[in-house]
């Protein structure tokens, strides 16, 4: 195995209550470079959860978490969201594009919070929408491109830092089989380029795609270990 | 980095950039800005264009408010402590012979004198040399005028000369008299060669000056003049007091801008034994004069300019508060690519300011064209005090800043996770 761009050691993670919920109980998972891996399981199951504290979106209420080697359970705010800006990559279900700005503009959204001059982010950003087959279309607003084009977008917008892991919230959820069909492609491509992908979904034939399915039921995560997987 | 901990380079906002993304959030929704800077723009629009009225009626008024009023001080004379007079007499009066000469030597005098009203008995007869015309009688205002009174008046001859210093000094019986007069009674200015008089109750004054008006005392209507000692002689002393309209009076022209300085000089200069017996009239201070006219209105404008602000300020909270709600996906997806909370609050924060400073800047012009073309209705000069003007504009930056506050800090405090939730 590769050196791991994950490792969870107990982590776990209780909703406050009354009741307190405990939304996932504690894990341990390895995830190494290059992996692609998938996390299934029914609603409610805790998968978000999962993906909240890997995209360091969340803290964990126990156990740690290290992110290229780094403990983030113990970094402040201000480490937390510049691992958020430089070595992750979030795709959400509802794409969450801002409306008002061009595709481009939406991809430079990302690259606002780092230290490069305006002209290499603008070519960076034209250079991931390309790299995602929206090269045509930077100009185009949201609201002017389908679903499909939209997490193109997302996808873009996560990947123009050049992140080591690529977090997806059911990035298939919103889209009809075509255009699902065609984004797996592109996560497929994404991945046999070594980029680490870690993709939440409820869909057998998405998780299908990657090497590994890591399963959370009621917050217990198991890992089924496919035969013939290399 | 030398830091304990990611040691990536911490997330950094410029404020070119944080400046863009506020220009972006307001240019995405137009309508919405415009609204919300209303207030300001009113607030200070009006701030503005009070402040410019103020100004430019202030500057008509001092136009208005003529140098001659400018450069006129009056001493009136207003009677002895106690009334040393013998009964059916009055007191002396109570500037010295040489009141003029005194006067004269202050600074920025240019010309003073005493002068009163005569007092004379119901009925009193008027007329011209019977060589001229037989019966014409008048009812003159008779008054009785130092050298140095006749100066000040400034009077404008049509023929013959002022009174003099020597005609006062040994109390001729001479006088002036304005056209007016001249003509009812029946005296051409081109006859005055030949030495005409008028008979006031018998006494005849040789007419040696007709003037046709004068710029102080007789500036509003006809009088016959008469030397000081003359009348002192003929008449006796003037009833002093202010208030009985005969008291003795000093008028006083000065050069432009010493009133205030003669005024304060002259009661002690001219007795120093009992200077308060002397009543200083200064011109009135035509910055006070127009404060007075202005003052109220301009403080109740001021107030309303204040209370726009203050609805300004409070929509533009209200907005920045809504839009971080409405926005709690796009702050979700800031802080997902790598915003610190700082960011977040930056960027709320700069985009009310620069609503504030846009309203501020569109309230500033408006208020400036309200002045304009005020003024220009008016035909008036426009006076705007760029102490006041030029930063007019900051006045919205501070109430943007102020607004943004609030909502900004409950920005920064979404928690990104809930963030991403809620959209």
């Amino acid at each position: 195995m590769t050196a791991p761009v994950i490792e969870l050691r107990g982590l776990a993670r209780t909703y406050p209550g009354p009741p307190p919920v405990p939304a996932l109980r504690p894990a341990d998972l390895v995830i190494g470079a290059g992996d692609y891996v998938a996390v299934t399981g029914p609603s409610g199951s805790g998968k978000s959860t999962l993906l909240h504290l890997l995209g360091l979106l969340d803290s964990p209420t126990a156990g740690s978490y290290l992110l290229d080697g780094l403990d983030t359970s113990k970094l402040p705010d201000r480490d937390r969201s510049a691992l958020r800006g430089r070595r992750i990559g979030i795709v959400f279900q509802a794409f969450h594009l801002l409306a008002y700005r061009t595709a481009l503009e939406n991809v430079l959204l990302a690259e606002l919070y780092n230290h490069t001059p305006r002209s290499t982010r603008l070519q960076a950003a034209a250079g991931a929408l390309g790299a995602v087959g929206l090269g045509h279309r930077l100009d185009a607003l949201p609201t002017t491109l389908s679903g499909g084009g939209c997490q193109r977008v997302a996808i873009a917008r996560a990947l123009v830092n050049q992140p080591s892991l690529l977090l997806c919230d059911e990035p298939t959820g919103n889209l009809d089989s075509r255009n699902a069909a065609s984004l797996m492609e592109l996560l497929d491509q994404l991945n046999s380029g070594g980029l680490t992908i870690v993709i939440i979904t409820h869909d057998a034939a998405v998780a299908a795609h990657a090497g590994r399915t890591v399963t959370i039921s009621d917050g217990i995560l198991s890992e089924r270990i496919r035969a013939g997987h290399g | 980095m030398g830091r304990p901990g990611a040691g990536l380079p911490l997330p950094r906002l410029t404020v070119r950039d944080t400046a863009a993304e506020a220009i972006a959030g307001i240019v995405q929704r137009p309508g919405r800005a415009g609204l919300t800077m209303l207030g300001t723009v009113l607030g200070v629009g009006a701030f503005v264009a009070v402040l410019g009225l103020t100004a430019t009626g202030a500057g008509q008024i001092s136009r208005q408010f003529s140098v001659l009023e400018d450069t006129t001080v009056t001493v009136a004379d207003n009677g002895p402590a106690n009334d040393v007079a013998p009964p059916g007499t009055n007191p002396r009066i109570g500037f010295p012979a040489d009141a003029d000469v005194i006067a004269d030597h202050i600074k920025g005098v240019v010309a003073a004198g005493v002068w009163w009203p005569v007092a004379l008995p119901e009925g009193t007869n008027f007329s011209a040399s019977l060589a001229l015309s037989g019966e014409a009688s008048q009812t003159v205002n008779l008054l009785a005028v130092s050298p140095g009174a006749v100066k000040a008046m400034v009077p404008a001859m049509v023929a013959g000369s002022p009174l003099s210093t020597y005609e006062n000094d040994t109390a001729q019986h001479v006088a002036m008299i304005d056209t007016s007069t001249a003509s009812a009674l029946g005296i051409s200015p081109a006859r005055l060669p030949s030495h005409p008089a008028v008979f006031v109750n018998g006494i005849a004054y040789t007419v040696v000056g007709i003037y046709s008006s004068a710029q102080r005392v007789v500036s509003g209507g006809s009088a016959m003049l008469i030397p000081e000692d003359t009348a002192l002689a003929d008449y006796g002393n003037p009833q002093p007091g202010i208030g009985t309209q005969e008291e003795a009076q000093m008028v006083i022209a000065t050069k432009t801008g010493a009133a205030e300085a003669v005024s304060r000089e002259i009661a002690a200069a001219e007795l120093p034994t009992d200077p308060h017996r002397l009543v200083v009239t200064p011109p009135p201070n035509p910055l006070k004069l127009q404060g007075e006219v202005n003052g109220d209105l301009a403080g109740l404008f001021l107030i309303l300019a204040l209370i726009s602000l203050l609805i300004g300020a409070v929509g533009i909270a209200n907005t920045t508060l809504v839009a971080v709600l409405e926005r709690t996906g796009e702050i979700g997806v800031r802080r997902a690519v790598g915003a610190r909370p700082r960011h977040i609050a930056g960027q709320f924060l700069a985009e009310s300011t620069a609503l504030g400073t846009l309203g501020g800047l569109i309230g500033t012009c408006i208020g400036v064209g309200i002045v304009v073309i005020f003024a220009a209705a008016q035909n008036w000069t426009v006076v705007l005090n760029p102490v006041y003007t030029l930063p007019a504009p900051l006045i919205g930056t501070v109430v943007g800043l102020l607004a943004g506050a609030y909502p900004a800090l409950r920005a920064a405090r979404t928690s990104p996770l809930a963030a991403l939730r809620h959209a």
